[in-house]
């Protein structure tokens, strides 16, 4: 190292920079030649918004189920009836509840809501009738819904029903606000989301790929054998990389925007100063893993072990980090989307909130450059 | 003596994987990793929620309200608040998930029988999360209104809507997600070392060997269809035990219609890397190719979300997606104890499935041989 | 541009230590080298693969530190200081470090800008590298879409960009064709006479014959260093060439080989080359196998051969348990009939026709993407002729003909057996393949694993194996089930001398017990095993006879006595001339 810090003063500064700016312009010829990059960089981008957009949605609307009027009369007509017109039920109804058992085995609707015989009659003697919802617990995710729906329907119900007898409104009213996202679209928290992910397969395995390309066909040392330093080896690099990573996060902005309609209520400004420095901790681990491995079989599964998944799962992405397993969180704080994600989805939603931004920046900084430590460690100009 | 020649290449297939150091690591490593985070970490359930308190009341029933919900076990932290500045900026920061704010008259309007209010606001960033938190939070002031004068008249007439879980008594997360992970490490499994197989040997230049000798066209097929198979069930069998005797998740359905449909189902995706490795020159686009594919796969198949809740015009691209087949069967014979027939009509599409990319990998093959 | 001359006898430009590299637990890499390399002299670091070549080469960039020794490279110690000597030296690696998807322009500009070449030097410099390398018609062609020789001259003027004091050249030769090898040599000798010190690192023993000076290495020691005509010298006036042979050349060198008193023997066309101990000559006479014998000026790998202790004998056990495939008179066993293969409008092998009867040794010679590989794919099925047949034993091996494939045995240029399985899992695996089984499969393998000597290494797993090794493996594998048709691409690139003569001597043995062989080469004493060459360049087939015909059609005044190259160039020269009138 000492060594080439002296070489490094033998170059005069131009030098260096006719260097660097060839590194970069050897790797940007790459890039535009290997469709795989371009793939990877905008037509994978493309696919993930697009099935979280529309595919992926946890929205649940119209979950099928099954209505059984065990006994007909007005009251439980008109029960069925405000079922019926619940927005999130579509509703076949039937007489037995034994007719829908196989089709709640077979998954072909998610519950069964039974009406009991007598409810009327203990309806009517004041007494607690009650009404039963069966639900497929293999799917709880699901199940819960149906039952909070269902829930829903029936207290609803009651209440309309009470406040025409004029029976004062219930004790106690929770009115419900959901800031930033009052409709709840999960696309809107899912998109933002989802262009973290693209960073991290631009940032982590594209990179990750490349450089270890560059070991397995001996260019890297052919490179190493020439005055280059290994910093600049590094830096021309990881450029051409970082701004691949902006530019595929940018067509997911414009995407997610003009087609997906998200709202974009912060600074581009802060977009950009967060997405630049995810894209250290990212590229880091790329370089890292690559330099690891010098393998480029190796160095795709290692990147989507390490970054792919995490990023997906462990970053609060899809859910919640909180209720994970203690020991699983002690690890979410090394993966870098776990802060990137939710600055995103305020930059998205709520807005500039810059002392949220300044501590994900802060941490993701951090990571980066433990990243590059390592892997500056690992890429000596040395090889074997 | 056919036989002999193709019980030679997939004993050659087999070693292969089990030798190579980094085969190795890619057959042992990932399942591991993903069985223990998926089952562990991906839970849609919410628990340890931070929660802020913004009280303005300092009558009993305010202070009742706070303390039900410090003691539900859902909640990990309640700060208290004193000021709406406070709660926007720990909202903002997302400090906390969800504010409860109790206006100055609530303890009064109970106890006067007025119609009470309190504001729950909550951080739609979260919606999931936020949307399961105003339900946990709706049913503990539900509870305490029941117990307030005017709760307590009204409840005489309240009808009670009783919950029964079929299959899943307690709606246990790991119940649902382990059974969705036979199938799909099938798939990842299958088909890397599939993909793989083929632009392996390209690139190693023994792919030639294969082609020189006696080997018919459709024996390298078979030979390279049989051991990730083979793997495909081992991997099957693996979680299977483990989500048996680690996970407790009940097998209530026939092992044997499970393997059974398993077959198929490796075929159906062993036949799709086939065809990917068909398709690539190098490693690499193998990999990628893979990856391409095992994405939107596992998006697609109702393992995230139900394939009913997608939009009518995006459900169609789900019936090619062998996942989608599987899952029902795996889920319906751990819990369900799905029917014979049942079994039957889920594994029809996965042979059709694997008739198609079979034929269509074994088209390419030939044509890639000129 | 014009660096000080440097005169051997002034200040060496690399000086070797007691020089010891090791990887892990094997035997050392390198084993206590020592040693001068002086500026303005080709020094060759000659070798078989796996003799520490590439490992030395690394040692002196800086860019691999040995675990003993040192070594000091213009005046700056490698472990020190390596960036003064990575910005003084051009170091060509074994796979050039070009960038395939870049042009030959854009490498050249890469290469520049990382070495610093000014700018106002730029195109001077360009031009006449671009001159001297020939490069100039294909600037904005595809590193990648170049041919083996033309990467090689873009990969050594990428090092030469700005003039090194130093070269490192690691295997330039490797894959180049003898022309392209002429014109590199040429360039070679042009920077020597500039001062410049070039460092040649190869497995072909007769390119060590125009170095200046040589280091050969073996297993990682250090064999001879000094002027080739030294090493040649130890066998001067004991190398013969044997002429008149009665009877078959095979046999008899098979015999002459067992003889006492003779070192090392080769086939040379029609006549036999002989090395004897000192002081003896060949058995001549009526009853012995050859009329003549004329001293011959000896090569470097007779010396060499002479120094690893004599070649392996002539008897071969593999050929020796082979059953005889009787030698009908019947129809060839390899047929081309107009062989032709067009990939687009580019046409790769052009209506190629020869037969080869049963128990000949068939050579397609060539210089590199001449489509001698592409005439070998299609006879043994693995490309389909765009027109034209072949035919191995009346098949056409391309509509599933697995009994014809049964008969032929294949072995491909680079090591092409499953190198993560071990050499009986591999010997296992090729018996079933080709129908071995029960008893018959167990007679075999042991049979081939007591003739190759595998049984104490039957576990090893193959990609671990030394190169040598492998070859046997290979060619083990590939007459396991007795074939009555070889199939060898290339079989004895980059292997030490002794294991080459050790693979003729048994496929000699099993050409005389009716085998027909068909064999692609660039290797020119490949070709005087062949009983037939067919020259084929540029997709066509110039010349068909035997290396002596090949020979005769090129003497002149000035080459009473072409060699086999010299054939080589000329008729491709000939074929050029022919084209532009």
């Amino acid at each position: 190292m000492k060594a080439e810090r002296k070489m490094a003063k033998a170059y005069e500064p131009a030098g260096r920079a006719r260097r660097f700016a060839a590194l970069v312009r050897k790797e940007s010829y790459q890039v535009i030649r290997d469709p795989s990059s371009i793939l990877i960089a905008f037509v994978l981008p493309l696919v993930l918004l697009f099935l979280f957009g529309y595919g992926v949605s946890l929205d649940t609307t119209r979950t099928r189920v099954a209505l059984v009027v065990e006994e007909a009369t007005p009251l439980t007509r008109d029960l069925a009836a405000s079922f019926e017109a619940s927005r999130y039920f579509s509703v076949v109804t039937g007489r037995d509840r034994r007719e829908f058992e196989d089709d709640l085995v077979l998954g072909r609707v998610r519950g069964i809501l039974v009406i009991p015989a007598g409810f009327a009659a203990e309806h009517a003697a004041g007494r607690h009738p009650s009404v039963q919802v069966i639900v497929d617990g293999s799917d709880p995710n699901t199940a819960n819904f149906v039952q909070n729906y269902a829930q829903g329907a029936v207290a609803n119900w009651e209440r309309q029903r009470l406040s025409e007898g004029r029976t004062p409104p219930p004790a106690i009213a929770a009115e419900q606000r959901f800031w930033f996202n009052p409709q709840l679209t999960s696309r809107n928290f899912l998109v933002p989301g989802s262009i973290a992910i693209v960073m991290t397969l631009v940032g982590t395995l594209l990179t990750s790929l490349v450089v270890a390309r560059e070991w397995e066909r001996g260019t890297m040392e052919a490179m190493m054998a020439t005055p280059v330093s290994a910093a600049e080896l590094l830096a021309g690099k990881l450029l051409p990389y970082f701004v691949l990573g902006l530019a595929s996060m940018t067509l997911c902005v414009l995407v997610a925007v003009f087609l997906f309609d998200v709202p974009f209520r912060g600074s581009v400004a802060a977009l950009y100063a967060l997405s630049a420095t995810f894209l250290m901790p990212a590229l880091g681990q790329g370089l890292l893993i690559s330099a690891a491995t010098k393998n480029q079989f190796l160095a795709s599964q290692l990147a989507l072990i390490s970054a792919f998944l995490p990023a997906f799962l462990l970053s609060g992405f899809l859910f919640e980090i909180n209720s994970m397993p203690t020991v699983i969180q002690w690890v979410t704080y090394a993966v870098p989307a776990r802060y990137l994600i939710p600055s995103l989805q305020t930059v998205f939603l709520a807005g500039d909130i810059w002392p949220m931004f300044a501590r994900s920046i802060a941490v993701m900084f951090l990571i980066g450059c433990m990243f590059f430590a390592l892997a500056a460690r690992s890429t000596r100009k040395r090889i074997g | 003596m056919w036989w002999t020649r193709l019980k030679a290449l997939i004993v050659k297939e087999l070693l292969a994987v089990l030798r190579d150091p980094k085969g190795r690591t890619v057959l042992i490593g990932p399942p591991i990793i993903q069985l223990l985070v998926f089952s562990y970490a991906a839970t849609l359930e919410v628990t340890n929620v931070d929660l802020m308190v913004l009280n303005r009341d300092d009558g009993h029933w305010s202070r009742e309200v706070v303390q039900q919900i410090g003691g539900s076990p859902t909640f990990r932290s309640i700060e208290l608040a004193s000021s709406p500045h406070e709660v926007r900026l720990a909202i903002d920061t997302q400090r906390v998930l969800a504010v409860l704010e109790i206006g100055p008259t609530f303890s009064r309007d109970i106890e006067a029988g007025r119609p009470a209010q309190v504001q729950i606001i909550l951080d739609g960033r979260r919606s999931n999360a936020s949307q399961i938190v105003s339900g946990y939070l709706g049913r503990i002031v539900g509870a305490v209104a029941a117990e307030t004068p005017a709760g307590k008249r009204a409840a005489s007439e309240t009808i009670r809507v009783e919950a029964r879980n079929w299959f899943n008594p307690n709606l246990t997360y790991q119940w649902f997600m382990v059974p969705n992970l036979v199938a799909s490490i099938a798939l990842l499994i299958g088909l890397i070392v599939t993909a793989l197989s083929v632009a392996r040997e390209r690139e190693l230049g023994t792919f030639d060997q294969l082609i020189v000798s006696p080997l018919r066209t459709h024996e390298i097929l078979l030979g390279k269809l049989i051991p990730p198979m083979m793997i495909g069930l081992f991997h099957i069998t693996i979680y299977i035990l483990a989500a048996v005797f680690i996970f407790g998740v009940p097998l209530r359905g026939s092992l044997f219609l499970l393997y059974g449909s398993a077959i198929f189902y490796l075929a159906a995706v062993v036949g799709l890397g086939l065809f990917i490795s068909a398709l690539s020159m190098t490693q690499q686009q193998a990999i990628l190719g893979a990856f391409l594919f095992m994405v939107p796969a596992m998006l697609l198949s109702g393992f995230a979300t139900p394939i009913e809740n997608m939009p009518s015009w995006l459900q169609p691209v789900t019936l090619i997606n062998p996942l989608r087949y599987f899952l029902v069967i795996v889920k319906g014979v751990f819990l369900k104890d799905i029917p014979l027939a049942e079994v039957v009509h889920q594994t029809l599409p996965l042979c059709l499935i694997a008739i198609v990319t079979l034929s269509s990998a074994a088209w390419l093959f030939r044509r890639r041989l000129e | 541009m014009s660096a000080p001359a440097t005169e051997p006898g002034t200040a060496p430009f690399v000086r070797l230590t007691a020089v010891t590299k090791r990887f892990g637990s094997a035997p050392p890499a390198l084993d206590a080298v020592a040693g001068e390399i002086f500026g303005g002299r080709v020094t060759g670091l000659v070798g078989p693969d796996g003799a520490g070549k590439t490992t030395l080469m690394r040692l002196m960039t800086g860019l691999m530190l040995p675990d003993t020794g040192t070594i000091e490279v213009l005046g700056y110690d490698t472990g020190r200081d390596p960036a003064s000597i990575q910005a003084a030296i051009g170091y060509m690696p074994q796979r050039f470090g070009l960038y395939e998807d870049l042009s030959v322009q854009e490498n050249l500009d890469l290469y520049a800008d990382l070495r610093g070449l000014p700018k106002t030097e730029r195109s001077r410099t360009f031009g006449e590298l671009l001159e001297f390398t020939d490069l100039a018609r294909f600037t904005t062609r595809l590193a990648g879409k170049l041919s083996g020789g033309m990467k090689q001259k873009l990969g050594l003027a990428c090092a030469l960009l700005r003039k090194p004091r130093l070269l490192l050249l690691d295997e330039p030769g490797v894959g180049v064709d003898p022309i392209s090898r002429r014109d590199l040599w040429k360039m070679v000798g042009n920077l020597r006479a500039e001062g410049i010190g070039v460092v040649w690192s190869t497995a072909y023993l007769e390119e060590a014959e125009a170095c200046d000076h040589v280091f050969l290495l073996d297993k990682g020691r250090l064999m001879f260093s000094g002027p080739p005509a030294e090493m040649t010298g130890r066998v001067e006036h004991r190398v013969f060439r044997l002429s008149g042979i009665r009877g078959r050349r095979r046999e008899a060198l098979a015999r002459l080989l067992e003889e006492e008193g003779v070192v090392d023997g080769v086939i040379q066309g029609e006549a036999i080359r002989l090395v004897m101990k000192p002081g003896l000559s060949p058995p001549l006479g009526d009853t012995a196998d050859a009329a003549d014998a004329a001293v011959t000026p000896p090569r470097f790998e007779d010396a060499f051969v002479d120094m690893l202790g004599g070649g392996p004998g002539g008897r071969s056990r593999l050929a020796e348990t082979q059953r005889e495939f009787a030698e009908g008179a019947g129809r060839p066993v390899i047929e081309a009939r107009g062989l032709t293969k067009r990939f687009g409008d580019f046409t790769a092998a052009d209506n190629i026709t020869f037969d080869i009867p049963r128990g000949e040794i068939f050579g397609l010679l060539g210089p590199n993407g001449a489509g001698k590989s592409t005439t070998f794919k299609m006879l043994c099925g693995l490309l389909k002729p765009t027109a034209g047949e072949g035919r191995v034993a009346g098949f056409d091996l391309r509509r599933n003909a697995p009994e014809a494939r049964n008969r032929l045995g294949y072995m491909a240029q680079k090591f092409s057996l499953y190198g993560d399985l071990s050499v009986i899992q591999n010997f296992n695996f090729f018996a079933g393949v080709y129908g071995l089984s029960g008893a018959r499969k167990r007679e075999r393998i042991g049979l081939m694993s007591e003739i190759f000597d595998f049984r104490t290494i039957l576990d090893m797993s193959a990609k671990d194996l030394p190169l040598g090794l492998k070859q046997r493996l290979a060619l083990a594998c590939a007459v396991l089930h007795e074939p009555e048709v070889l199939f060898l691409d290339e079989p004895t690139s980059g292997v030490d001398p002794i294991t080459r003569r050790e693979f003729w001597t048994h496929i000699n043995g099993l050409v005389e017990k009716g085998v027909t062989v068909l064999v692609t080469t660039h290797f020119m004493d490949e070709a005087e095993y062949c009983d037939r060459i067919s020259l084929i360049y540029r997709g066509r087939s110039i010349a068909l006879g035997s290396p002596d015909d090949m020979k005769a059609r090129v003497a002149s005044k000035d080459l009473p006595d072409p060699t086999m190259e010299d054939a080589f160039i000329a008729l491709i020269q000939g074929s050029e001339l022919k084209e532009a009138a």
